[in-house]
């Protein structure tokens, strides 16, 4: 087996080192009737050659060929090949958790250097590294409000995306936290009297999503003024991470619950992506995951560790913050690189491109007759219409076209079953949208 | 450089800075193509206090300087690729590098999660032949591929206990943890809302069954169990363990932490293991990156496949595969989307790549682990004496009476060209070496940890200052932890720079801080 380096001969040359007559011997503490004795069924052995041809007739059965207009939580962006060719050093890629710090500093400044990043974008003063998700990063940034506050109420905007809310509800089941939802008006954002009502002295934190599950802008700044007037926080949870080269960061936000994926990951069906938390300096010995920290050795130079661990679960176990031990490391590099490589210019242009398409999808789409924007508020690259038929059935029409279209958004939102979320980027060419224009109006001329 | 050291040699590496020390205005690494639909404001789109004008004293540097900058912070990382890595309970074998680019092929990497089903058929059928392996591997009757990571799938485990005991009326109040498991174990217990009873050892370093029948009460959820134990030792008793459990209405969770001394040889489920999560980034060779990241399927008896998180899989007649997210009785769903997907393909290369021969990859892990045991024994303490299976803990008892502790020990083993072992865990041994070389090291790789370390127990007798200041050879000596836990910096910050810092300024202030050579004492 080509993985496996040993001779027959060293093997039993090592066997009789050990001073055992068989491979078996070593497996004596295994009880004879539960060691088995036929050989597994598993596919394989296969060389190389066949894995690749077998993961390539997988993909030949997927999306290739098809234009999609989908986001919901997971974006087509931009990535340079540069992102790739250095997360795949084995150094990055085959190291482990940075716990020997003196043969681990790449990482760990990488790390360091990921926090920054993060700070910066989102106006926060401290960023981990890292969550599993956007989802689950949303779900431990209320947990760790609820241990900032000592408070079990959570308000939740029903614009945060369906899976966020439904991955929330499920650890906070037994975690003794109440979930509220709270509704969206005619423009798409929070409805701040439905706010103000639910708001009690119970009340642990806000979480709302901005650019919000409907593509719309939420107001941070008022959002935090009302909830702190409560004593709660407010944690705003961001899919969409590019927006943040355009947008005003939610600085004013206690904790800010992002996903990374759009920072030069690809969208790989769902996962792995990079989730992160970031917050004020006062709350860090309340924050879950990995932090790096900058400090000395014993002559005085600059190094990085691990650091604040009394938080995690191999020091304090059942009193740790969070279980997260294994966390998307190698994810959260790809960002660190990809958003060096974009930079300064590059993260505003390509957000600039992403609103000036969503810009000309939307007037393109608007144009069809019957077709309109459902929500009033500021968007940047997703945005909602209404049709004058079922979302579904002109997505149908769409797939003829080898077009994925805009999600659907009756499953979700029952109120909302011919309305649907369009998501363009800076890789949805001008063409692809007049494609998509004239492939929902030729779908709505077919069902009418 | 000690003549014992046969492995590693010094040599030069480069120093360099943060990349937001480099970074001056005007320079780029990036360009998009032009746009080609007519440009906006971006205040008059979003409003103005909507619009952020760039993002302040980001980056600006060039490709090559990205190149050397990720370049030159690699060379600073031991890894895999480099070598043996013998941290024990973290498996860290070969990863294959088809994995990696199967992962990236157009029509995996590029695939949209909430694209229609008739489209990701691939995508669905991928992870129905992993689902399939695992359980044979296993030996259990359902799975759910969702969890990102081994701890996720402990939690996702234990909320399949509690709804299957809600559904029977009691939800119960306790889990129990021996007192050698990993940290995640009774982290994870809390959030699942169960109180934390943790039962200790018994001499040999197996579960006391005997106190283990008189803890299981009503009250007793589960017990989590890891097995082969964090001591590298096979749980004997296992079947009976499971029968006190059952006898009760009590369910056995395994940590499958350890499933690299078990794969091919035998079967959780038929152990009597009700539920368990395996890590696919130890057994099954997917990339640590550092960190993450990974994937923790956790697979389970037929009792508790109706509460299974969504979005579950399914087979409808003809063959489709579809994933269903309605199930009146599911725990709901643990994370978005479906699972770490780029994961679970690169779990299933590795599958496909050793098919039913993955059972000498096991037996080549437990050679090599018994092997170094055999050369090590006596030359380091070795507590517990029980039969080892992938891994093998010893102490540092030997060493201590000359001051030398686990981790000048870990720390020496650096200069020797080796990443140290897992130190000070199981918490059940004090000062405990914990090795777990795995199936990818070859027999000269093993013969020179051995070296290594018989050298390094030697300069403890003699020189046990050396080994009580290592490391010697690395870029940066032993760092200071308190330090950076009292008073955190934890971001670069424009503000706190030495204002007016120009290029000679940082020049200057890299230079002060490159290393100086280090000879050691022997």
């Amino acid at each position: 087996m080509r993985y496996l380096p040993k001779s027959p001969a060293e093997r039993q040359e090592m066997l009789a080192a050990i001073g055992a007559g068989s491979i078996d011997e070593l497996f004596s503490t295994i009880p004879e009737r539960f060691r088995l004795r036929q050989a597994l069924k598993l596919p394989g052995p296969f060389s190389e050659a066949e894995i690749i041809e077998y993961f390539k007739e997988r993909a030949a059965e997927n999306s290739v060929g098809y234009t999609s207009f989908l986001g919901a939580g997971v974006y087509n962006h931009l990535r340079s090949v540069v992102t790739d060719a250095i997360i795949q050093r084995g150094e990055f890629l085959t190291s482990y958790t940075p716990y020997q710090a003196e043969i681990t500093q790449g990482t760990l400044q990488a790390i360091f250097e990921f926090q920054t990043l993060m700070c910066q974008l989102t106006g926060q003063e401290v960023a981990n590294a890292s969550m599993w998700d956007g989802s689950t990063a949303t779900t431990e940034a209320v947990l760790m409000a609820e241990r900032v506050t000592g408070r079990t109420r959570v308000l939740v905007a029903r614009s945060l995306h369906p899976e966020y809310r439904d991955v929330l509800r499920t650890y906070a089941k037994n975690s003794g936290l109440q979930v509220e939802e709270l509704p969206f008006s005619a423009d798409g954002m929070l409805t701040q009297s439905n706010l103000r009502a639910a708001l009690r002295d119970d009340v642990a934190a806000l979480v709302v999503q901005s650019p919000n599950f409907l593509g719309v802008l939420e107001s941070v700044p008022e959002l935090t003024e009302i909830v702190h007037s409560a004593g709660a926080l407010l944690v705003v949870a961001i899919t969409e991470a590019v927006s943040l080269g355009v947008v005003r960061p939610p600085a004013e936000a206690d904790i800010v619950a992002m996903e990374g994926q759009s920072f030069g990951l690809p969208p790989s069906y769902g996962g792995p992506f990079g989730g992160v938390i970031a917050s004020k300096d006062k709350f860090v010995r309340q924050m879950p995951g990995r932090l790096a920290g900058q400090t000395t050795d014993t002559e005085g130079r600059r190094g990085f560790v691990l650091t604040l661990a009394t938080r995690e679960q191999h020091i304090r176990r059942e009193k740790a913050t969070s279980n997260i031990c294994t966390n998307q490391a190698l994810c959260a590099l790809a960002a660190t690189v990809h958003l060096t490589l974009l930079g300064k210019e590059g993260l505003r242009e390509m957000a600039e491109q992403n609103l000036a398409k969503a810009q000309f999808a939307l007037a393109e789409l608007t144009k069809i007759p019957g077709v309109h924007r459902t929500f009033r508020g500021p968007f940047f690259n997703e945005f909602t219409i209404e049709l004058p038929r079922s979302a579904r059935i002109v997505n149908g029409y769409l797939l003829r076209e080898k077009i994925v279209g805009p999600l659907p958004l009756g499953q979700n939102y029952p109120e909302l079953t011919k309305n649907a979320l369009v998501c363009v980027t800076e890789t949805t060419s001008r063409e692809d949208i007049e494609r998509l224009a004239a492939g929902v109006r030729r779908a709505l001329e077919q069902a009418l | 450089m000690s003549k014992r050291i046969k492995k590693a040699t010094r040599h030069t590496n480069q120093n360099e800075g943060l990349i937001f020390e480099k970074s001056s205005p005007g320079k780029r690494a990036f360009e998009l193509p032009p746009l080609d639909v007519p440009s906006v404001d971006p205040a008059k789109m979003l409003g103005a206090n909507h619009r952020r004008d760039g993002v302040e004293h980001f980056p600006e540097v060039s490709e090559i300087e990205v190149i050397r900058h990720f370049t030159r912070l690699s060379t600073w990382n031991y890894a895999i690729d480099l070598g043996m890595y013998p941290l024990g309970s973290c498996t860290m074998k070969y990863n294959p590098r088809v994995n990696e680019f199967v992962a990236r092929l157009d029509g995996i990497a590029t695939e949209h999660p909430l694209q229609p089903l008739e489209l990701s058929q691939g995508c669905l059928k991928i992870l129905r032949l992993l689902e399939n392996c695992l359980l044979e591997i296993t030996g259990m009757d359902s799975i759910t591929l969702q969890p990102a990571a081994g701890a996720q799938g402990e939690l996702t485990g234990l909320l399949l206990i509690r709804a299957y005991l809600e559904k029977q009326g009691n939800a119960r109040k306790k889990v129990l943890i021996p007192d050698s498991a990993h940290g995640t174990n009774p982290a994870t217990a809390v959030i699942a809302g169960y109180e934390v009873q943790n039962i200790k050892s018994e001499s040999h370093g197996q579960i006391d069954v005997g106190k283990l029948s008189e803890l299981v009460t009503e009250d007793v959820a589960a017990l989590m169990i890891t097995n082969p134990s964090t001591l590298g030792i096979f749980e004997e008793r296992i079947p009976e363990i499971a029968e006190i459990l059952h006898a009760k209405g009590a369910l056995l969770y395994m940590d499958g932490a350890n499933m690299n001394a078990l794969a091919g040889i035998a079967r959780p489920g038929d152990l009597g293991v009700d539920v368990m999560h395996l890590n696919l980034h130890k057994t099954f060779s997917t990339p640590h990156g550092g960190g993450g990241p990974g994937a923790g399927p956790v697979a389970m008896k037929n009792i508790l496949a109706p509460f299974r998180p969504v979005p579950i899989l399914v087979e409808k007649q003809g063959g489709q595969l579809t994933l269903e997210s309605v199930r009146p009785d599911s725990i709901g769903r643990v994370k978005s989307f479906s699972g770490n997907f780029g994961v679970l393909v690169r779990a299933l290369a590795y599958i496909l790549a050793y098919g039913p021969g993955i059972r000498q990859a096991t037996e080549d892990a437990v050679l090599n682990a018994n092997y170094i045991r055999k050369h090590l024994e006596g030359v380091y303490d070795l507590p517990y004496s029980l039969p080892s299976m992938h891994e093998v803990v010893f102490s540092d008892a030997f060493q201590k009476k000359n001051g030398v502790n686990t981790m000048d020990i870990a720390k020496r083993l650096i200069d020797y060209g080796f990443h140290p072992y897992t130190t000070a865990f199981p918490l059940i041994v004090p000062g405990a070496l914990m090795i777990e070389p795995t199936e990818s090291e070859s027999k000269e790789e093993c013969d020179l940890f051995i070296d290594a370390m018989r050298a390094i127990a030697e300069e403890a007798a003699e020189n046990p200052e050396l080994v009580k200041t290592a490391p010697h050879s690395t870029r940066v000596r032993r760092l200071d932890e308190v330090g950076a836990a009292r008073k955190p910096i934890l971001r670069w910050d424009a503000s706190r720079q030495p204002a007016g810092e120009d290029h000679q300024h940082r020049h200057k202030h890299a230079r002060q801080t490159e290393p100086t050579p280090v000879t050691p004492t022997a």
